[in-house]
């Protein structure tokens, strides 16, 4: 293997790819090359550094210099000045917003400084299309480990004793459903990787997988062993090109490595993975219609029980985890599960990933231990609210979770406590929303998700959720009553009840939440026909100050409806019933003289 | 044997292990709502996906309410059926399901027979809160079947039975949310499927989603043609069923109303579908016979085991699905297609009438035989041997709309030469009633000795596939049955392995052959009616006379008179048909 004295990291994951990463790794090695250096330095592309909010992001190692926001254009600067004359180009560099000092290591950044990464541990270290840096970062040996030194159920006492739970969103103990799948008896078994990761705005499965598939593939090995499996699927949606063909790369390498396969360290033990494409719907992320859905069938649930660890694929015994709960593994193997249940709360161990999104400052990809607050996840990893705006509430739990407010902020995050205060953990996205942000519409924006993700097998997940929205879309139109409101809350609680699977039992959560935290934004939209955020046009009304308005005739000319009138130099009036609410007279009025009422 | 312990609105139960709470409820007379469930004791039929979630119940310790259809009883469970959390769920469920259905039960085929009807009026619904869009669909009406999908509640009972029972696979769940209904793959029309017709999921539909294609009118219309002499026969499934929609006790044989009704109805002739099944015996009966002596011969081409043909769903299921089958089953065509053949050639001749002046019409307990009928290989010149197909079902409107009153009406007997029939052709209408009136005429034929016993128990029954080995004086004839098409697949698979034992195989499409047919009276899932109609049945066969097709004396003339002999060159000529490969048809 070839040596060298420095490596430049770009990161390769989806979203920096999609900022032209791929040109900055082109234009690094071109000048790179240029400049003689191509023995002396390597450019790896990496998997998602996190800080997506700063991408593209370039890591010179070995100092750690950490460049922000970088463009292809920016190669030949990085080469040159720090590579070749080592000096830090620090107009890339990132700058406090408090101190406004340039930042060059990542561990002295307000977003990094309170994360602790143990499933993305090796995402925008390692690059995730070499084995090789996987095997070096420790990777495989726990399973080395598992499955020459231990017996099955000396692996499962540790995942249970380490008090891992699931993270895609139910949070049932890790250990113990290995051990429920375990124990029953069959001919064949299945291992599942569910990396049907469905929420808005949610990357954090994709991120594991582009950046780090090894600890997943290891991880599932592992739990092939401990449940008597041999045959392990990924269940991925089609969308994910990258982190599909990631996997596929390192299933490939795994394989030629002898890691998969057949007589696995000379123990006997086989074990390989295959990969099984979802179209994308947001239900096939709830295990049994996953399961449906790899055997072909229609991606709709079935009652449980029985439970996949009962009778799963084919009828099978089938253990079925996230991705983020199989990358926690190897590391726990690794260290112990006394080091990680030191980390997190006293019924959740461990840390978190969250992709962190919204009205943040510093929207990406976090890890965090389990007990952060919402305060510290917002305020310092995330940098504040966006252009000094107002906290108003953060959704966690994707759709099926339920909106938090200031009064939330110093909760500490774990499984129970978020339960507790109305929302839940979900899979991890965690969006931030300001003063702007309309609770009812927020409410809306989620049934409308619901309504498109049911899968329609049970009544009043079917037709419910469409009936919920469509209350909420007659409030957020001002046609809203009080008896609506009440009918709103009878209706959620019934679907909550009623519901087949989890998608139902919980796609309420956003109005019941919004309900509880913010009545008063429900009753102004029905009472007084007013959106308190100003965020529904059809409660919005903008009107023009007599006495501000100098008449210089712009808004009227700007007016794509001609909705505004008046003389020159005299104040201008706009018609309500033509104006069609765009805001470019908003925009464009110098003088202050349009008001949002 | 486990068994668990529980208390349902606060009685004790005892039950089985696996019981539903459902089921356990039932046990001490509670009865608990369902809408999508449905289970047909003694067949593979159960319907319980859970989805309409009327059923729930209030179970202490669960965070949400359980669907009773699904959910097991376990030891010490405290079950409430009726608190106030369930009444309320389970009303506004039904409001949610009524506020995505269409209003219009006053004009629907289904209503006074439809179970959401009946369901919202146990529940005392009379206002909607939760009212908005509805979803609608693509309409699909082929010859037989009519699908209104915006009546459709997602039950899933079409595609238990299309998929599970029958093995079709035409119907699923297509869509997402809202827009989820139950068709056939990319929404194609039922008549571009490979659709059999079968009719069962009609059978099993609660709603009026998914009815029969209503020709009564056509009917009326050719009766009031002074031109036309209209001809009716009548299936032998029909008249143990007719009564149940007049409030008649399921198993009421009507026959006498029946054919009374008709004739105030106004048809010019009465006849049987019965006297066809005599003269298919005939047909069929040979063809078994010659194949048999054939392989006993030593004969390795020819094709045994042979299979029946009278059931249209049948034909086109293996048309569809076994086309490399075709020259199996026999070449005999249905009993309502030998009658129409006969019907407007030797009765026409006798009544000097041109074909095309004849109009038969058929009262089936089928859907599948409306597209019988409509089959090219069954018109001469365009003119179709029969006419117009209607069902038990509409056959009863009929009756209601000239204000007849059933009940009442005095019994009448058949027109001849076509109306007359012997016990073998009135079995014709179960499971396992077309070989026991083969076995009866081939028994003699072969052996040329009078049968001592006319009741072939060992073929009797509901049991989905069934067997027995007949001994024909010396030589043992293994006979095989089965109803309901996924038996029939079964049997079929055994056949292309080269693993069956059988000589002769009945094949019927709809589980208890036709007195359930996708053309009866609705059973809403009671497996008892189906009972009750086979013990009529087999009670009319024994009152007869003549219980042996071949002793029917105007089968004798005909073959006298018009036919030669059976499996002769006329008989070939109007009796017998051939089978097409249909796999390729399926267009997307």
């Amino acid at each position: 293997m070839a040596k060298y004295k420095n490596h430049v990291l770009v990161c390769g994951g989806t979203g920096c790819r999609a900022s032209q990463g791929e040109e900055i790794v082109y234009n690094l090695n071109r000048v790179i090359e240029e400049n003689g250096l191509e023995q002396e330095v390597q450019v790896v592309r990496t998997g998602c550094f996190g800080f997506c909010e700063k991408g593209p992001v370039v890591k010179m190692v070995p100092d750690n210099t950490f460049y922000v926001q970088v463009s292809p254009d920016d190669a030949e600067e990085i080469v040159k000045e720090h590579l070749v004359k080592g000096r830090q180009v620090e107009r890339l560099l990132y700058t406090d917003p408090e101190t406004k000092k340039h930042v060059s290591e990542s561990k002295n950044m307000g977003f990094y400084k309170k994360q602790i990464r143990i499933a993305l541990r090796n995402c925008g270290f390692i690059n995730p299309e070499n084995i090789d840096e996987y095997i070096a970062r420790d990777g495989y040996a726990s399973l080395g480990m598992a499955i020459t030194e231990m017996k099955p159920e000396e692996v499962i006492r540790i995942i249970i004793d380490s008090g891992l739970r699931g993270r895609g969103g139910g949070g049932f103990p890790t250990g113990l459903k290995w051990d429920i799948t375990r124990k029953v008896e069959s001919d064949q078994k299945y291992v599942v990787c569910n990396a049907d990761e469905g929420d808005p705005g949610a990357f954090m499965d994709r991120s594991i997988l582009e950046g780090d598939p090894h600890s997943v593939l290891e991880a599932m090995a592992i739990n092939g062993y401990c449940t008597g499996a041999n045959q392990g699927l990924i269940y991925i949606r089609a969308e994910y090109p990258l982190a599909i063909s990631r996997l596929k790369i390192a299933i490939q390498q795994a394989r030629e490595y002898g890691l998969l396969g057949k007589d696995i360290f000379g123990t006997g033990f086989d074990f390989d993975v295959e990969l099984r494409y979802g179209a994308g719907a947001f239900v096939c992320g709830e295990e049994t219609s996953l399961i449906h859905s790899m055997e072909g069938l229609r991606g709709e649930p079935t009652v449980k029980p029985p439970f996949p660890s009962e009778s799963g694929y084919k009828g099978k015994p089938t253990n079925v985890n996230n991705v983020e709960t199989y990358a926690n593994i190897p590391v726990i193997l690794m260290k112990g599960a006394k080091w990680f249940s030191s980390i997190g709360t006293e019924k959740s161990k461990g840390t978190k990933v969250f992709a962190l999104a919204g009205k943040v400052n510093n929207v990406g990809l976090i890890e965090v231990p389990m007990g952060t607050t919402l305060r510290e996840v917002i305020f310092d990893i995330g940098g504040g609210i966006k252009d000094g705006k107002k906290f108003k509430a953060v959704q966690t739990g994707g759709p099926s979770g339920g909106c938090l407010t200031e009064k939330h902020l110093d909760i500490p995050i774990d499984y129970d406590n978020l339960i507790a205060s109305g929302s839940m953990m979900g899979s991890g996205g965690m969006i931030v929303m300001d003063e702007d942000d309309c609770m009812v519409s927020m409410a809306k924006f989620y049934l409308d998700f619901t309504v498109e993700e049911s899968c329609g097998k049970c009544a009043p997940c079917r037709i419910g959720n469409k009936r919920l929205y469509e209350m909420l879309h007659k409030i957020t139109e001002g046609k809203g009553t009080e008896e609506d409101l009440s009918n709103l809350r009878n209706l959620s609680n019934v679907i909550k009840d009623t519901s087949l699977c989890g998608l139902g039992q919980t796609s309420p959560n956003p109005v019941l939440s919004t309900m509880e935290n913010f009545w008063d934004e429900y009753m102004a939209h029905v009472k007084e026909d007013k959106c308190p955020a100003g965020q529904c046009k059809s409660l919005m009304q903008y009107i023009i100050s007599e006495e501000k308005c100098v008449g210089c005739t712009l808004c009227s000319r700007v007016c794509p409806v001609d909705a505004i009138t008046g003389d020159k130099k005299a104040p201008h009036v706009i018609n309500p019933t033509t104006c069609i609410k765009c805001g470019a007279c908003f925009e464009k009025c110098k003088f202050g003289a349009i008001s949002i009422q | 044997m486990d068994i668990v312990q529980l208390t349902i609105d606060n009685k004790k139960v005892v039950v089985e292990k696996g019981t539903t709470i459902l089921e356990a409820a039932k046990t001490i007379g509670v009865d608990v709502p369902t809408l999508c469930h449905m289970k047909l004791e003694d067949t593979n039929f159960e319907n319980k996906p859970g989805g309409c979630r009327v059923c729930v119940v209030e179970v202490e310790g669960r965070r949400n309410l359980a669907p009773a259809c699904k959910t097991e009883c376990t030891e010490g469970m405290m079950v409430n059926t009726h608190s106030v959390r369930v009444v309320n769920a389970r009303r506004t469920v039904m409001e949610l399901i009524l506020s995505d259905h269409p209003f219009d039960c006053l004009v629907c085929a289904k209503s006074g027979d439809c179970e959401l009807q009946s369901l919202a009026q146990n529940l005392g619904i009379r206002e909607i809160k939760y009212t908005g869009a509805k979803s609608t669909y693509k309409g699909d009406e082929s010859p037989a079947i009519i699908r209104d999908m915006d009546k459709c509640i997602m039950c899933r009972r079409c595609e238990t039975a299309c998929n599970e029972v029958q093995t079709v696979g035409v119907l699923s769940a297509i869509n997402r949310g809202f827009e989820s209904v139950v068709a056939p793959a990319f929404e194609m029309d039922l008549d571009h499927s490979t659709c059999t017709f079968c009719g069962q999921c009609v059978a099993v539909c609660p709603t009026g989603a998914l009815t029969e294609r209503d020709s009564s009118s056509k009917v009326m219309d050719a009766i009031v043609n002074p031109k036309k002499k209209v001809i009716v026969q009548t299936a032998p499934a029909v008249r143990a069923a007719l009564g149940e929609e007049f409030g008649m006790e399921a198993g009421t044989l009507v026959t006498g109303k029946m054919v009374s009704a008709l004739r105030k109805l106004g048809f010019d002739y009465v006849f049987d579908t019965d006297f066809a099944a005599d003269l298919t015996i005939m047909e069929e009966g040979t063809e078994l016979l010659d194949r048999l002596s054939k392989h006993l011969a030593g004969d390795k081409e020819v094709k045994l085991p042979i299979l029946t043909s009278c059931c249209p769903g049948w034909v086109n299921f293996f048309e569809h699905q076994f086309p490399e089958m075709i020259d199996i089953p026999s070449t005999a065509k249905s009993p309502q297609q030998m009658f129409g053949a006969i019907a407007k050639t030797y009765f026409a001749d006798q009544l000097k009438e041109k074909r095309e002046d004849v109009v038969v019409v058929s009262v089936m307990p089928c859907l599948a035989k409306k597209y019988e009928c409509s089959r090219d290989e069954f018109a001469v010149d365009g003119d179709p041997d029969v006419n117009i197909s209607i069902s038990t079902r509409e056959l009863a409107q009929m009756i209601r709309n000239a204000n007849l009153n059933f009940e009442a009406l005095e019994e009448d007997d058949f027109d001849n030469p076509l109306g007359e029939s012997t016990g073998a052709a009135v079995i014709f209408g179960t499971t396992g009633g077309v070989i026991e009136a083969a076995v009866r005429t081939a028994y003699e034929v072969h052996t040329k000795k009078p049968l001592e016993r006319l009741d072939f128990e060992e073929l009797r029954g509901m049991e989905g596939i069934r067997s027995a080995t007949i001994d024909f004086d010396g030589l043992p004839i293994n006979i095989g049955i089965a109803h309901g098409l996924g038996n029939a697949r079964k049997l079929l698979e055994d056949i292309k392995a080269g693993k069956s034992q059988f000589h002769a195989i009945e094949i019927m499409a709809c589980p208890g052959g036709c007195i359930g047919g996708g053309g009866q009276p609705y059973h809403h899932g009671n497996m008892e009616i189906l009972k009750k109609r086979q013990k009529a049945i087999y009670e009319e066969d024994k009152g007869k006379t003549l219980r042996k097709s071949h002793e029917n004396p105007f089968i004798q003339k005909l073959y006298a008179e018009f036919l030669g002999e059976p499996c002769g060159h006329k008989s070939h000529e109007l009796l017998h048909t051939h089978y097409y490969d249909k796999k390729k048809k399926v267009e997307i």
